[in-house]
């Protein structure tokens, strides 16, 4: 029996096929799904902010970042035999859920659209490839990652589901 | 530690009445003009305070999935930020039928009339919330006009989570359950940059 295994907030998860990783209603957080096709273990991380280094000392949850919480993913993959030569990817979320977000001097305002780039930027930087991407728009997105087939399922509510 | 991770710890350890206090007057201010609003009488529980990890909020309100209506908004003035208030789409539905008047057709899908009917909800209940602690504090505060999403409670909550998340790993959520007929589920989430929780503490002579 094949399982899913649940990814939070601001946190990472690895599988092996036939198991798979979601994570259930992302904003303008980020989910960024790696896989090794050879081994077929794959790995979730819902990341939150752009850049750990933007944020002074004292954060000890990496996968809250997209540059921690990629590396930190990569690296748990690593340890259980993935490859990252082999590493592709696939990402979803960064909406921007009002058009209006956020006041005052800690405004957030297009986070969604930093937290998307900058896994991009990471990714590129990990010379990892990114297949497929669904990310933008202002709608929040369920997520579930198979990486027997490397295939990324997306929710929404009032919309049909979507295989990225 | 960080100094806001610190005034969160405070807030659990020592200011958990003054801001549960704050949530009671500040709900039961926005209920009032609710009730107004829908000429009926309106009763509500003793909001619950509570500092909760990320993790936790979604099941608070019944899941990541579960489908809610959110009203987002600035605050400017002395205390800046940001406010958000939520209901699950069904207390959202028969709130709009009350306010306006069974004129709406029950179907699925929110027409332009309910969502505006919504966004003045918003705009009363969050300008009421936040005047109550305005009086309270002797602080200014604006409210801007209130920006509205219908979408899963993850997705809306990463809004207030990422706000939250530049400081910390916890949000501050009052929830208030309501009633007319039926049970409402309200919650309110106050977003205060890290200087304007150092000023409504100290205006309420707590620091």
């Amino acid at each position: 029996m094949s399982e899913i295994i649940k990814v939070g907030i601001a946190d990472l998860k690895t599988c092996v096929s036939p198991d798979g990783v979601m994570t259930l209603g992302l904003g303008s957080c980020v989910g960024i799904a790696i896989r090794d096709p050879m081994t077929k273990i794959g790995g979730l991380v819902h990341i939150m902010l752009p850049d750990s280094k933007a944020i002074s000392v004292g954060q000890h949850n990496l996968a809250k970042f997209a540059d921690t919480g990629i590396e930190e993913l990569v690296r748990q993959m690593e340890r259980m035999g993935a490859r990252r030569i082999r590493m592709v990817a696939k990402i979803a979320g960064g909406a921007t859920m009002f058009s209006f977000q956020g006041g005052g001097s800690s405004s957030v305002g297009q986070v969604g659209d930093r937290n998307a780039e900058a896994a991009r930027a990471k990714l590129k930087e990990l010379k990892i490839p990114i297949l497929a991407q669904d990310t933008g728009a202002n709608y929040g997105r369920t997520v579930v990652f198979y990486p027997e087939t490397g295939a990324y399922h997306i929710r929404a509510v009032g919309k049909p589901e979507k295989i990225i | 530690m960080r100094m806001k991770d610190k005034i969160l710890e405070q807030v659990t350890e020592n200011y958990y009445d003054i801001l549960k206090e704050l949530g009671n007057i500040g709900a039961g201010n926005a209920m009032t003009a609710l009730s107004q609003m829908l000429q009926c009488k309106v009763d509500m529980k003793v909001p619950q305070v509570r500092l909760l990890e990320f993790s936790e909020v979604g099941d608070l309100v019944g899941g990541e999935e579960q489908v809610m209506v959110a009203v987002f908004l600035g605050v400017e003035g002395d205390v800046t930020g940001s406010m958000m208030f939520m209901l699950k789409e069904q207390s959202a539905r028969h709130l709009i039928r009350k306010i306006t008047a069974g004129m709406l057709p029950e179907g699925t899908e929110f027409e332009e009339m309910g969502l505006s009917a919504m966004q003045e909800v918003g705009n009363i209940i969050t300008g009421a919330y936040l005047n109550s602690l305005s009086t309270m504090t002797s602080l200014t505060i604006f409210p801007s006009p209130p920006a509205l999403t219908i979408d899963m409670a993850g997705a809306i909550l990463s809004v207030p989570a990422i706000q939250f998340g530049i400081y910390g790993d916890k949000i501050l959520l009052i929830q208030s359950q309501f009633y007319d007929e039926v049970e409402l589920d309200g919650y309110f989430i106050l977003i205060p940059d890290l200087e304007s929780y150092e000023k409504i503490l100290a205006a309420l002579g707590i620091q």
